[in-house]
């Protein structure tokens, strides 16, 4: 019996995210990635330390930024790979695109699963999730032949292959027709800072509305970790962070390694979003407030204190640690 | 603009929300109400509709209970409601649920053309955010989805997004289906003689016959997912708190980082 085939999908750049999903795909078959921009030379040599033999490229242009097109290059890569498995990366454009490519394949969708397993004994492909705010833990089966499947940043470790591949990357056809009516006016990527993206980062550091505006401190701490910054909606709507840097129900859901919230209260919308991380910090001058009663480890007092102590103390460690 | 609206009545955030033994949401109607971010939606459809003297007609899939969420649709304004309810409909997957909701609006755009579906980004119970996505598949219709500035341009939606750390606009022509975002708008507050007339106000109540549908295309039997396990997780064991009153909490929550590995991907 041949292994079976698992797609994963490169929306954007072969960064973490991408190796995590190849990770996992790598647990059910053999993975092939489609990419929706060209390959560099760095992006295939990731992709073969991943142990991906095999890349298709789906040149559209701008239009690969509509969700019905990018799920037409989906579905048509899961048909010519034969994959019965398709893994992207998730993120609201991610759950747009998948959900268009499962229409396309007659699929069964599992949105942000953190773990994907084939069950021998019925065929099919189970994914976990927690939900309701990461207090109930359940496990879902897709019953049908085609499943697709978003994954959760930072669940699974990306690791290299046994064997490292070279990767082939060949051209994927699609047709890049918008539908009828739609035309893209305009698209601005927004500089980054840097820092990396926060739907991905294994660590973010958030500041809420006890920042009063001053991003300083949160910022100084994000980066000696390397972390990612984030917010609540209300520091968004003060004109503070821009809107893709909000963590909640009504944007991004995180789940990182580690979540430092400072001047955060923890309301139930904010609290959506990222429950499911993996150690939650709290920094507020209210021992009550939510957040600090959900956290692992909370410190009471003013951030604007407390932040730069910390970014200080952890800079001098690492000074330390490479001068020794 | 005949302007149809998908709401969803969603178990509160503040309550103890639950999945039953078949691995489904526990719903009762005292502590369950419509979808918040749906306001922003039925606001953004009275807003389409009244600017060219529309119509508003909500549309909402769900048990008996779900009728709430209508009346408060309702109340803001729209101006009919349609329930598609019945015991076919439980259990539906994303797939199973967008089926249907498309169903839906084929059914009321057989009555009169149907220029605009409109719904929250993201139900706040399944956090999914597809259907929006599927239903524009379905119809065979352009979207504009999770949008923070929604514009009517003739007969033309533009909408403008910012995701991924881009920022896009995007035009559609009608007939299409947009998700609004809970930035998008300050959905209007409902009077109480417009409360009390929505509770007496007449609902639509369709099956899943009435809207041309087998029984196995909706509900359970339309899914391709199934929950196969569902455990509540143990009560969180309270934090380690420590306080800053003598100046060490700085020094203490790196000490907390660096003891605990958490001091990682550091530069
Ligand atoms: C439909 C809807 C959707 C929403 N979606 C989201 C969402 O996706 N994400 C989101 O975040 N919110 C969302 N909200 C808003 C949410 O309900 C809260 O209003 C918001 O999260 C509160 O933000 P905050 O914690 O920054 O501010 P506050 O609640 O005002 O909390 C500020 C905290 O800072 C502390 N503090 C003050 N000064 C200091 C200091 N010097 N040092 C340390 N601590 C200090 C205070 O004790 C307090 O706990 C939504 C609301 C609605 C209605
Ligand atoms: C915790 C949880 C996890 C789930 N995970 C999955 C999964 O991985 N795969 C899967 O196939 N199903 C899943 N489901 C089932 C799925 O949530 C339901 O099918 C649901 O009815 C539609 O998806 P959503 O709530 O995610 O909607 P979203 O796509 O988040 O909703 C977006 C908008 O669509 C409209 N809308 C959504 N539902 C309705 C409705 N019933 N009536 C009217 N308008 C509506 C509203 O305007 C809403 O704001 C899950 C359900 C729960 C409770």
């Amino acid at each position: 019996m041949t292994a079976r085939q698992v797609l994963v999908v490169a929306l954007g750049d072969v960064r973490g995210p991408v190796l995590e999903a190849v990770t996992l795909a790598r647990t059910l078959g053999t993975p092939t990635v489609l990419s929706l921009q060209p390959l560099a030379e760095p992006d295939l040599h990731a992709l073969g330390t991943a142990g991906v033999e095999r890349a298709l490229v789906a040149e559209l242009g701008d239009a690969r930024h509509a969700a019905a097109v990018a799920g037409r290059a989906v579905a048509t890569a899961a048909e010519v790979t034969g994959a019965h498995r398709v893994l992207l990366p998730t993120s609201f454009v991610a759950k747009e695109v998948a959900a268009h490519a499962a229409w396309l394949l007659d699929a069964g969708l599992l949105l942000d699963v953190a773990s994907l397993a084939e069950d021998g004994d019925t065929d099919q492909v189970v994914g976990g999730k927690r939900v309701f705010a990461g207090t109930w833990e359940t496990r879902c089966a897709v019953t049908c032949p085609v499943a697709v499947a978003t994954v959760r940043a930072n669940a699974v470790v990306a690791t290299p292959a046994d064997r490292a591949a070279s990767t082939a990357a060949e051209p994927l056809q699609v047709d890049a027709t918008l539908p009828r009516g739609l035309e893209l006016l305009e698209r601005e990527v927004r500089p980054t800072a840097g820092r990396p993206a926060l739907a991905e980062a294994a660590t973010v550091v958030l500041g809420g509305r006890g920042t009063e505006g001053d991003f300083a401190a949160v910022e100084e701490l994000a980066d000696v970790l390397g972390a990612a910054v984030g917010t609540t909606r209300d520091c968004v709507d003060e004109g503070w962070q821009p809107h893709d840097a909000q963590v909640g129900q009504t944007g991004v859901t995180i789940a990182p390694r580690l979540y430092i919230g400072a001047g955060i209260s923890g309301a139930p919308h904010h609290h959506g979003g990222m429950q499911a991380s993996g150690t939650i910090v709290a920094v507020n001058v209210d021992p009550d407030a939510p957040l600090v009663q959900i956290a692992d480890f909370a410190v009471i007092g003013d951030l604007q204190e407390i932040l730069p102590a910390a970014a200080a103390a952890i800079r001098e460690h690492l000074d330390q640690s490479r001068g020794s | 603009m005949r302007v149809v609206v998908l709401v969803k009545h969603v178990p509160e955030l503040l309550s103890q929300r639950a999945l039953g033994e078949d691995g489904r949401t526990v719903r009762t109607s005292d502590d369950s109400a419509l979808n918040e971010v749906d306001e922003n939606a039925v606001e953004a459809a009275l807003q389409l509709a009244g600017s060219s003297e529309g119509e508003v007609i909500a549309v909402t899939l769900g048990p008996s209970i779900a009728v709430d969420a209508l009346r408060r649709t309702l109340a803001m304004g729209a101006s009919r409601a349609v329930h598609a309810t019945g015991d076919a409909f439980a259990g539906g997957d994303v797939v199973a649920t967008a089926r249907a909701l498309a169903a839906a609006v084929r059914h009321l755009d057989g009555e009169a053309p149907v220029d605009v579906v409109l719904t929250g980004l993201a139900a706040l119970d399944g956090l999914g955010s597809v259907i929006p996505s599927l239903v524009a598949a379905e119809l065979g219709w352009p979207q504009l989805t999770v949008v923070e500035e929604l514009t009517l341009e003739g007969q033309t939606l533009v909408g403008r997004r910012e995701l991924d750390g881009a920022t896009e606009r995007w035009r559609a022509a009608t007939p299409a289906v947009v998700s609004v975002t809970d930035s998008a708008n300050d959905p209007r507050l409902p009077k109480m003689k417009d409360l009390l007339a929505a509770r007496a106000a007449e609902i639509t109540v369709l099956t899943h016959t009435d809207l041309g549908l087998a029984d196995e295309e909706v509900g359970a039997a339309g899914s391709r997912t199934r929950v196969v396990e569902a455990a509540q997780r143990p009560e969180h064991p309270g934090p380690e708190i420590v306080t800053d009153d003598d100046g060490e909490g700085g020094v203490l929550l790196a000490r907390y980082l660096l003891d605990n590995d958490l001091v990682g991907g550091a530069r």
